[in-house]
């Protein structure tokens, strides 16, 4: 802060007493609305922390869960399958939903424009961002579960994810193709350069660190989800390669562990959780790292 | 097309690897060029309006404008802004209907070809006729030697041969743009880390790259300091030499110190063209004189 008023200051140029003590409280105001911001997510990071810990152990990721929920004498397992369903339903879901999502934000920046065509896919994919997850699941349940009148699998699973990200994907990547300076398009093309090669060879390498951070960000999101997955991947305990049939998952497992009457299984779906967080944090920080390795200012 | 016509038509029509009329552009009589004479081996081609006009959806920017461009000589565009004159010259490479809503019409020969002719391709009008824009913007995730090589790898000539051929191609056109002894040792440094007089001289590069005949400017010297500019203007004497210039600029005295020929714009209309000398002193026409004396605009 200031000084102190300095002797012999013409009055003109003197900070009022008033104005610094509005400053004063406008600042503090300010912090404090920060401050109530982090209570909430300090609280739940701590409590998963100090809870998921707790149920880490030697085994807890490298083994599956038994299913043994009232022997103490007998391990409840670990979270393997767990870990590596999420792993195999996302990558799935991220092979469907990156390429299209991408695809659809380079046809609305370069082609789209402002055509009634481009407006309406921009109108749905705002409206699909907002659908909440469950409704993807069910759209699935209904389309691929029961409509096939087959069971669930991984795959149909992955299905649901690919729409829940799809929008967001869509979104990030308009938002950052625009940003790309049409200057660049300009001289690319005045090189001569066909426009698909201006897309793939100025376009999409100009936009790559915020295009990797948008779907970061969407694959998180996706990693985290519980209702898509519940009635389309269904539950299984054993670590499974195949993408038709069941399939464990992160969430689905918290989801299950939770609800358990067993203060053990309770603890791993907390171990569980703690897991999943750290999982999306590193997820974020590799898009950091992405987005700063990049020659982009 | 005339018999004495020097252009190649059919090389506008192929751009996708018949050779050029020196045999250059598919690699196959090169590697030996590397010398500053290289680009100097062809001419510039004459460029002629012929009542050509410019639209931005209904609002017509150029009306009817017949004008000539000659060979391997630097024409001045001058004019108050929104006389139309960058639109102008951004028909001439047919950047103006990349713009959405806008069009032309009328004729531009290059070498008495129409390049709106429906058999034509834009993107061989596009080799044929470089641009340099105001602002200097070098792609931004491609290196000095990236940047230069851009135009040969986008527009799908295969790489203009081998690695060697590429490189002699990237330091001749850096030396024809007066770029290379300072850049020499930063080649795989990005392109952005020059200063701003060295990324224009690098964009000036990248159009060269791709042998061009002719070379329009459009205000490259006004994001640039008084010394950089003087280099690009030494650089714009030494390259008419090889290709006709068409250059657009705000600054009268620059005009004066490197066109040939001036053209004086006005409403999207062409007032006046003729020698330099002459449209800066003894103009016909009394709205240039009052424009060269500073009168308006």
């Amino acid at each position: 802060m200031s000084a102190a008023p300095r002797a012999g200051l013409p009055e003109r140029f003197a900070v009022s007493a008033a104005r610094r003590r509005r400053d004063w409280i406008a600042r503090n105001l300010i912090v404090l609305g920060t401050v109530i911001a982090l209570v909430p997510l300090v609280l739940i990071l701590y409590y998963i922390v100090r809870k998921g810990l707790g149920a880490w152990s030697a085994t807890f990721f490298t083994t599956d869960p038994t299913g043994n929920t009232f022997f103490k004498s007998e391990s409840i397992g670990g979270i393997k399958s767990a870990i590596l369903g999420t792993i195999e339903i996302v990558a799935l879901a991220s092979a469907i939903a990156i390429p299209v999502g991408v695809g659809v934000a380079v046809w609305l920046v370069e082609y789209g424009g402002d055509s009634w065509f481009a407006r309406a896919v921009r109108f749905f994919v705002d409206v699909l961002t907002g659908v909440p997850s469950i409704v993807f699941g069910l759209f699935i349940y209904i389309a691929l579960v029961t409509g096939t009148g087959s069971s669930y699998a991984a795959y149909k699973g992955s299905f649901a994810l690919a729409l829940l990200m799809l929008p967001v994907v869509t979104r990030s990547a308009e938002v950052i193709l625009a940003q790309v300076p049409d200057g660049l398009r300009e001289s690319a093309l005045a090189l001569g350069a066909p426009r698909w090669r201006v897309i793939f060879g100025v376009v999409l390498p100009t936009a790559l660190p915020g295009l990797v951070t948008g779907v970061l960000l969407a694959v998180a999101r996706a990693a985290g989800e519980t209702a898509p997955l519940l009635f389309t991947a269904a539950t299984t305990l054993k670590t499974s390669f195949g993408l038709g049939g069941f399939m464990n998952s992160l969430p689905v497992q918290i989801y299950r562990d939770v609800t358990s009457p067993t203060t053990a299984v309770v603890n791993r779906a907390w171990g569980t959780a703690l897991a999943l967080v750290t999982m999306i944090l590193l997820l974020n920080l590799i898009a950091r790292l992405v987005a700063r390795r990049s020659r982009l200012a | 097309m005339e018999p004495e016509s020097r252009l190649q038509s059919e090389r506008l029509q192929q751009p996708d690897g018949s050779p050029g009329p020196t045999g250059t552009v598919d690699g196959s009589a090169l590697p030996a060029e590397t010398s500053t004479e290289a680009i100097g081996s062809k001419q510039g081609l004459s460029v002629a309006l012929r009542g050509l006009r410019a639209f931005y959806g209904d609002s017509e920017q150029v009306r009817g404008v017949d004008l000539d461009f000659r060979a391997n000589e630097v024409t001045a565009i001058i004019g108050p802004s929104g006389c139309g004159k960058s639109t102008m010259i951004r028909c001439i490479n047919r950047m103006h209907e990349e713009i959405p809503g806008a069009r032309a019409a009328g004729e531009v020969l290059l070498d008495e070809m129409n390049v709106y002719d429906p058999s034509v391709d834009v993107v061989a009008v596009r080799r044929a006729i470089g641009m340099v824009f105001q602002k200097p913007n070098p792609f931004p995730t491609m290196s000095v030697f990236d940047n230069v090589a851009a135009g040969l790898r986008l527009g799908g000539i295969r790489s203009g041969g081998s690695k060697v051929e590429l490189r002699a191609k990237v330091e001749s056109a850096l030396r024809s743009a007066g770029l290379w002894d300072e850049v020499r040792e930063r080649l795989q440094e990005p392109g952005s880390g020059l200063s701003g007089g060295q990324q224009q001289r690098l964009c000036i590069a990248r159009s060269l790259a791709v042998k061009p005949e002719v070379v329009l400017m459009d205000e490259p010297c006004s994001a640039l300091d008084p010394i950089a500019t003087l280099r690009i203007e030494e650089l714009i004497e030494e390259l008419k030499r090889r290709v006709t210039i068409v250059i657009v600029t705000h600054n009268m005295q620059q005009a004066a110190r490197i066109a040939d020929r001036t053209a004086f714009l006005l409403g999207g209309e062409l007032v006046e063209v003729g020698p330099t000398q002459q449209i800066f002193t003894n103009p016909s026409d009394p709205r240039t004189e009052e424009y060269v004396t500073g009168k308006f605009g």
